[in-house]
């Protein structure tokens, strides 16, 4: 049953329908119960005052049975011929009977209580003997009657049930209905919602069986908005630093166009040069951030040789730097092997080192070593650049985000990307300012991913 | 006229500032909110071109500062965040004029002179006096109809002085207007630009007020 209030509506009523059959079946064996001990009572009472009637002579015994003694009995309607008595002699013959009574015994027992079926009918009686007089007194009723007696009991409770039944099951289905009630307005708050109104529902007013619910919910509206919110500084950001460059390139060919002098429009077309190329990077680096966001599942791992891919990254950046620095890499790092996404692992180290060549000075020192000392395997790229002043060490990991000492070509996006491959890689790195001059970015490997 | 450039991409910073230049414009440039509010504390400005994203902080930042300050130098925002929201707070934080990146040079040369001529309470582009009219989108000068050629620094001294005609202006201003911070000024550069404005323009077109600077004569 898909429907809340249909199942309550089927549970109450069958349970409500249960507890009112099983009252009356408790009634009816009850009543019955009582009626019957009530109605024996009754039986042993008569024929103990048909029989001392006798005894008082009041009945005769002796006077012969056609003239028939009448035990005369009030006429009831419904509970007519309610008693039957007979009086026989001990010999066998029938001295009397009341109006009812069969012409038959009604029990072949001497004393106390019996049943017997007399024409398809079954008869109660109770019998007494009086040994003195020679005579046996029996006084019965007909179980039909005490059966209908039980009936209409059972009858009496059971009428009113067929009427109140339905106009119970109306009550517990608009009662249901109406208990329901919170959570229809909450389907109709949530469903008149703008796609971008993320505020928190109101906890306050609800029924504490919804506040859970609500809860779960306001905890998905606040991520889900604080991811959109990352979003939208993530796409304000991107416009700008897309935009500014682009304004850049744009102002500098008009300055091209508009000049006759010689030096100015080679200096123009030298910074459109640069500008390509720092544009060219963002948009590559945009695209990697890209790339490595869009997929969140695992990523196949391989036998990652950090030092030959250190190496590899050296050739590739030193032929197009225009700054002369020196990257020494420790042989150590050509002996270790990670297992580990190889394109992450590469993404990141190569804006490391980019980053590192960037801030480097003219004939600085970058140096790779490794550190397998501690509880986790470390790949430091130290260089010899300015550093990281400490109040810009929180956030020089955001996106976009430029120190004091930004280099001419930076976009603010080269350690945020290391950050984020190492993250999906399942390392995690630490930038430390050295004690001497310059900047140690560490990629730290967890020890189960080295082999 | 002179004015402030504040933009802290490089290469975009360095093409406004030879193209304002080449565009007739006085121009000086920073990078940063900080070096910005120093430089406009040191005043003189025509005009100011503000990015809104700066590295230590925001261009309206700067903008703030100088309208508390009561500086009425107007403002043109220069910025890549082009929503209707971001012009809105930026013309109601008391900027004068806003342009999306990437923009055109003639454009923002445009509205800079605009922008000059307005806060000058001026409505008409063309500036006139006497015979003189002095075209500022052209930084063409005609005297009576007939065009006449003039250095851009004898321009510069004449499109100051027709710009408040009948103040004195003194010759530490004239200089302001002709030199950015990196230009070296001659010493008696004002005095010979304006010994060339009179040779091509008539003598009565200037009057040294003595001790105290220059203002526009009768102009015969």
């Amino acid at each position: 049953m898909r429907s809340i209030r249909a199942r309550l509506f089927f549970i109450l009523l069958v349970t409500t329908g249960l507890m009112w059959l099983s009252a009356t079946l408790w009634i009816f064996f009850s009543t019955r119960a009582e009626v019957e001990q009530v109605l024996d009572a009754r039986l042993m009472e008569a024929a103990k005052m048909v029989s001392s009637l006798v005894v008082n002579q009041e009945i005769d015994p002796d006077r012969p049975a056609q003239t028939k003694a009448r035990i005369p009995v009030l006429d009831h309607p419904h509970y007519d011929r309610q008693l039957s008595c007979q009086i026989w002699s001990l010999d066998g013959t029938l001295i009397g009977r009341s109006e009812s009574a069969p012409e038959t015994t009604l029990s072949a027992h001497a004393t106390g209580l019996s049943e017997t079926v007399i024409n398809g009918e079954t008869w109660r009686v109770y019998a007494v003997e009086n040994a003195e007089l020679g005579v046996r007194v029996l006084v019965g009723d007909n179980l039909r009657i005490r059966d209908r007696l039980v009936n209409d009991v059972v009858k009496g409770l059971l009428f009113p049930a067929l009427l109140i039944v339905p106009l119970l099951a109306t009550l517990i289905w608009l009662s249901v209905g109406r208990g329901l009630a919170p959570l229809r307005k909450l389907a109709g708050d949530l469903a008149a919602r703008d796609a971008s109104d993320l505020h928190p529902i109101g906890q306050t007013a609800a029924p504490s069986e919804i506040t859970p619910v609500l809860g779960a919910l306001n905890g998905l509206f606040s991520r889900v908005a604080g991811a959109r919110q990352r979003e939208q500084n993530f796409i304000a950001f991107a416009a700008h630093e897309l935009r500014t460059p682009l304004a850049g390139l744009k102002t500098q060919a008009q300055v091209a166009l508009a000049s006759n002098d010689a030096e100015i429009r080679e200096k123009a077309l030298g910074q459109i040069v640069a500008g390509v190329d720092r544009t060219g990077r963002l948009v590559r680096q945009l695209l990697d951030i890209a790339s490595v966001e869009a997929s969140e599942t695992a990523r196949a791992t391989a036998e990652v040789n950090p030092g030959e891919m250190l190496a590899s990254l050296r050739t590739e950046l030193l032929s197009h730097a225009g700054r002369a620095a020196t990257i020494v890499i420790d042989p150590d790092l050509l002996a270790l092997r990670v297992r580990i996404n190889a394109d992450l692992m590469r993404l990141a180290a190569r804006n490391l080192m980019e980053n590192a060549l960037h801030h480097s000075p003219t004939g600085g020192v970058i140096r790779c070593s490794l550190d397998r000392s501690g509880a986790s395997t470390t790949i430091t790229i130290d260089d010899e650049g300015p550093g990281i002043p400490p109040e810009e060490m929180p956030h020089v990991t955001e996106r976009f985000f430029r120190g004091r000492f930004k280099a001419a070509i930076g976009s603010g996006l080269g350690l945020s990307i290391a950050e984020l491959a190492l993250q999906h890689a399942g390392a995690t790195l630490a930038l430390q300012n050295r004690a001497e001059r310059g900047l140690s970015a560490r990629i730290v490997v967890p020890n189960d991913l080295i082999v | 006229m002179r004015v402030l450039i504040v933009e802290d991409d490089d290469i975009l910073r360095d093409g406004l500032k030879v193209g304002l230049a080449l565009a007739g414009f006085t121009t000086d440039a920073v990078a940063t909110r900080e070096s910005a509010d120093a430089a406009l504390a040191a005043g003189s400005f025509d005009a100011v071109a503000l990015d809104l994203m700066l590295p230590d902080g925001s261009g309206i930042d700067v903008l703030k500062k100088l309208r508390d300050g009561r500086d009425d130098t107007p403002v043109l925002l220069l910025t890549a965040r082009d929503t209707v929201a971001d012009r809105v707070s930026g013309l109601d934080m008391g900027a004068d004029d806003y342009l999306g990146k990437p923009f055109d040079l003639d454009e923002v040369a445009a509205r800079l002179r605009a922008l000059a001529r307005r806060s000058a309470g001026r409505s008409t582009a063309l500036v006139e006096w006497a015979t003189i009219r002095l075209d500022p989108a052209r930084q063409s000068v005609e005297k009576a109809g007939i065009p006449v050629r003039l250095s851009r620094r004898e321009y510069s001294i004449l499109h100051a002085l027709m710009s408040q005609p009948g103040t004195i202006l003194s010759k530490a201003t004239l200089e302001d207007k002709l030199y950015g911070w990196q230009e070296e000024v001659e010493s008696n550069a004002v005095e010979v630009h304006i010994h060339h404005l009179r040779n091509k323009l008539g003598p009565g077109l200037i009057e040294t007020v003595r001790g105290i600077g220059y203002r526009l004569g009768g102009g015969n």
